[in-house]
């Protein structure tokens, strides 16, 4: 298996060209503050009409001309850090390299006479940490590949998904981690249809999977691991389903599996309602939103109620942990499935992951991972996690949210919306974030 | 079936920059296919380009190759020294090999590079002199250097500046002979010229241009060099670098077609079913003109070989060759000098120059009618060769940018080219 690399990622629209990068470079890679000699060079500063900013910055390509250009094989690709290395003692200043490369990420220094490129600084980029506008991120989520891509997928292959839905991700990676020792129940829903419970006499899985009614699906769980304890053996007990089996018909059997505490991980694909089954309204739809059942004419325009909050009322469980996430933030759903598997050792665990849904939402196939990130950026949906010891923090704060309509144009189902309901949507934002805020700054009693 | 004669997928001739990149594309598509590797050069691959350095001393010979015996056995490649192509039977897909043997290939790249063209001046034969291609000459050339008192060198082309460099720096005397009036004509312009002629001046060397030497002669310091207007020079050490010609003897009666080198189409294919050819051998299509050319510079080996690795492959992902563009970078005495594009000015375009006394910056670019940069060049002022040629790449219209472009070709060039990445 090959590796994955981490990466320096540029977000133009939140630079505003203070250099602050180039003179942390500078210091850090040439002990003076000459942001001349950076490398990493943000351009648009003076001259450009319309003020947005460029950078040039290498980009250590999978397959780097620089170095098939250099004639003294003074340039190399690491193979684990994935950076291009250059030998200062093989360089013979040609310059070739700077000819290879189409955005400048190895240029002269001139202050030395020798080209210089960035090397990331051995995986801790001084740049990064000197943006104060966070338009330079270090992305990680590589580490996520290189760990897990060897272990073994526990769903088969070619499930019957719609086209971009992010929910296959979301099965394979959770099911990677949880491990073969595992019992899945994954009530009606999209997982299911996905064809997670398999066809004709065999599994979608590879491990054991049962098909539970909407309403039951945490009652059977708790059943099954508590016999499953009883024998002596230890496995996980895990439950996949729905916002709609979650938080409707399925909630009765769920808050008494979690005022209980089961021993049980309890993930809840939150597309916002029942969206296999021809895309109804639920409990979790947001207000305005376009569904089958909330249509938009002459006397209704989409969703007149505020949809649940299930992740706080799955706070008021006082379960043994409970989080938010989102497949746009991979790192931070990994370290949540990690605590959540550990909490469910002991008590109940609930992972609430937001999951747009490309047919229902109505968006492009390519478009999902942009719809999650833009969902977390402008607070519609927040990041965070509670355990009764340590109290409710957020995980991804979003200091400066983008506007709520940032979110609602990237997709359909908001199309119809008048400025009366976007207003009330934004106050809602607004209103959720206190809310969620008040709970961060009183909730750490334990 | 003979047992003697070796078998292979993909057989490579040449072991420099055009067919290391070609195994880099093959190994991308196809990662079994049995490759093997035939090469005139008897060390591992290195690049005629590290040579200068090599003979100044700043490259450790030992130090300069570009793979080891791990890389081929790693990629699966039979790499096979000393076994240079002698003659090609394409239409039976078999070679024979200098040492007599043969082999058999179901895809043959010819990446055979090129060689020093020695004029035909009359009594050059019943002369020693030297030649930098290959790391043996480089390795002699270091020794000679040295020992030299009274060099010359002809030819004013990168390869004879370069060396002429190091001659005055190791102290010898230094005189450059060039046919032309210029200095590094074809690759910079008069201006450009004149401020490395200056730099030369200023370093002790004695430049010669619009000299043509008409007699060769033995004598007691070494060679006597006559010439056309009657005046002798005498040498201790000559070297000939007055251009170069492709590898291709092996091609005599095998039907390749070829003209100043192998003849490709854009998928670097020859007009032989089976035979691909790459980098300085061959002849293919250069961006300015349409029609075919030789654009014997180590980038362009680079783009070449790795198309051709791709066509042999059967890589889906292959586009076609987008043409040869002439991209050149100098450095002499501390300074640089740098050449992209074309340096004609083509039909209602338009050329920019600017000069500074002062700190000897030289910037002259050229623009197409439909605003596009087509040519760039500087002396001591740098910027990026790799965007410059994304820019004539991609053909992209500078109009609006053209007076700040003019100003800062560094920062608008970056700047461009960041935007085309998002
Ligand atoms: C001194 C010097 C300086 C240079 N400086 C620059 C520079 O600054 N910038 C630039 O762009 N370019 C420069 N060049 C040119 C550059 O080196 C070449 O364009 C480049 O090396 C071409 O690569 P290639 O693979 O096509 O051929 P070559 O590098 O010429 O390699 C040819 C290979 O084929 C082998 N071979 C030859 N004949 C046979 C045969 N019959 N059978 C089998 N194998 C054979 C040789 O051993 C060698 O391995 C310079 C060249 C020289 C000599
Ligand atoms: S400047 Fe140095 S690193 Fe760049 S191509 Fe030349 S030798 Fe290689």
């Amino acid at each position: 298996m090959g590796r994955a690399y981490s990466t320096i990622a540029f977000d133009p629209a939140k630079c505003d060209g203070c250099g602050d990068c180039m003179t942390a470079c500078a210091q850090a890679k040439t002990g003076t503050d000459d942001i001349a000699r950076s490398r990493i060079q943000i351009y648009g500063r003076d001259g450009a009409a319309d003020k947005t900013f460029e950078l040039a910055l290498c980009r250590q390509c999978a397959d780097p001309k620089c170095v098939t250009v250099c004639p003294a094989g003074a340039l190399d690709k690491d193979g684990t850090s994935g950076v291009i290395g250059w030998d200062a003692s093989k360089c013979v200043d040609c310059l070739l390299c700077t000819v290879g490369c189409a955005y400048a990420g190895i240029a002269l220094d001139e202050g030395t006479g020798h080209v210089a490129k960035c090397d990331t600084c051995d995986g801790n980029p001084a740049c990064v940490p000197a943006c104060p506008k966070g338009a330079l991120k270090h992305i990680t989520t590589a580490n996520i590949y290189n760990e897990v891509g060897d272990w073994e997928d526990l769903f088969a292959p070619g499930l019957a998904g719609c086209q971009g839905c992010n929910t296959e991700l979301l099965m394979r990676h959770t099911l990677r981690r949880v491990g073969p020792d595992t019992v899945l129940a994954t009530p009606p829903g999209c997982v299911p249809g996905m064809g997670s419970v398999g066809f004709n006499g065999t599994t979608g899985t590879k491990v054991p999977v049962f098909h539970p009614l909407l309403t039951n699906t945490a009652a059977m769980l708790a059943g099954i691991k508590r016999q499953y304890k009883r024998v002596g053996r230890d496995v996980q007990a895990l439950a996949i389903a729905g916002d709609g089996g979650a938080s409707d018909v399925g909630f009765q059997s769920l808050s008494g599996a979690a005022e209980r505490g089961e021993q049980m991980l309890f993930m809840v694909v939150d597309n916002e309602g029942y969206m296999n089954t021809g895309m109804q309204r639920s409990s979790c739809t947001p207000y305005g939103a376009w569904t089958s059942t909330t249509p938009v004419g002459e006397a209704t325009r989409g969703k007149t109620q505020d949809a649940k909050n299930l992740p706080l009322i799955m706070v008021n469980h006082r379960c043994a942990y409970v989080a938010t996430a989102s497949t746009a933030y991979m790192e931070d759903l990994y370290d949540k499935l990690d605590k959540a598997i550990a909490a469910s050792k002991t008590g109940f665990a609930y992972l609430h992951v937001y999951s747009p849904c490309t047919t229902g939402w109505r968006f492009p196939s390519n478009l999902n991972m942009e719809v999650a990130r833009k969902a977390v950026e402008t607070n519609f949906v927040m990041l965070w996690e509670y355990t009764p010891q340590a109290g409710l923090h957020f995980t991804k704060p979003v200091d400066d949210p983008l506007p709520v309509t940032d979110y609602l144009k990237a997709m359909g189902r908001f199309r119809h919306l008048s400025p009366e309901q976007v207003e009330h949507i934004q106050k809602k934002v607004v209103e959720n974030q206190k809310f969620v805020e008040r709970m961060t700054e009183h909730a750490h009693v334990g | 079936m003979d047992r003697a004669i070796e078998h292979t997928k993909y057989l490579i001739a040449g072991s420099s920059h055009a067919a290391l990149e070609a195994i880099n594309a093959i190994r991308m598509h196809d990662a079994e296919g049995p490759i093997t590797v035939v090469t005139r050069d008897s060390y591992l691959p290195y690049s005629p380009t590290v040579l200068p350095y090599v003979v100044s001393g700043k490259s450790a010979p030992a130090r300069i190759f570009l793979r080891d015996d791990d890389f081929f056995a790693r990629n699966k490649v039979s790499y096979r020294p000393e076994s240079g192509l002698k003659a090609l039977h394409a239409d039976r897909n078999s070679v024979e090999l200098a040492d007599g043997s043969s082999v058999v290939y179901e895809k043959l790249l010819l990446a055979t590079g090129a060689s020093p063209a020695i004029p035909p001046i009359p009594g050059i034969d019943t002369v020693s002199y030297h030649v930098l291609r290959t790391l043996d000459d480089a390795l002699k050339l270091r020794g000679a250097i040295a020992e030299s008192k009274q060099a010359v060198v002809l030819g004013a082309g990168l390869v004879g500046m370069h060396a002429a460099e190091n001659l005055v720096k190791a102290g010898a005397s230094v005189t450059i002979v060039e046919m032309s009036d210029q200095l590094t004509s074809g690759y910079f312009d008069k201006v450009a010229a004149d401020m490395i002629e200056q730099a030369f001046r200023d370093a002790g060397a004695k430049i010669m241009t619009g000299s043509r030497v008409v007699r060769l002669e033995p004598s007691a310091a070494g060679a006597k060099l006559t010439l056309e207007n009657g005046t002798t020079l005498e040498a201790d050490l000559l070297l000939v670098a007055t251009g170069v010609k492709p590898n291709m003897g092996y091609l005599n009666g095998s039907g390749v077609e070829h003209a100043q080198g192998i003849l490709v189409d854009d998928r670097m294919q020859t007009t032989a079913a089976n035979v691909w050819a790459a980098g300085d051998c061959a002849q293919a299509r250069g961006f300015f003109t349409g029609t075919k050319v030789m654009n014997a510079i180590l980038p362009d080996a680079t783009i070449q070989g790795r198309v051709a690795g791709m066509a042999m492959a059967g890589d889906p992902g292959l586009k076609d060759y987008a043409g040869g563009v002439p991209l050149n970078t100098y450095h002499f005495f501390g300074r640089h000098a740098i050449s992209v594009g074309s340096s004609t000015v083509p039909e209602g375009g338009e050329m920019v120059t600017r000069f500074d006394e002062k700190t000897g910056r030289y910037l002259k670019a050229i623009f197409a009618p439909d605003g596009c940069l087509t040519g760039i060049f500087g002396v001591n002022e740098f910027f990026d060769g790799g965007v410059m040629a994304q820019l004539i790449l991609r053909r992209i219209d500078l109009t609006p940018l053209r007076e700040r472009f003019v100003a800062n070709p560094l920062a608008v060039g970056r700047e461009i080219m960041s935007q085309t990445w998002r």
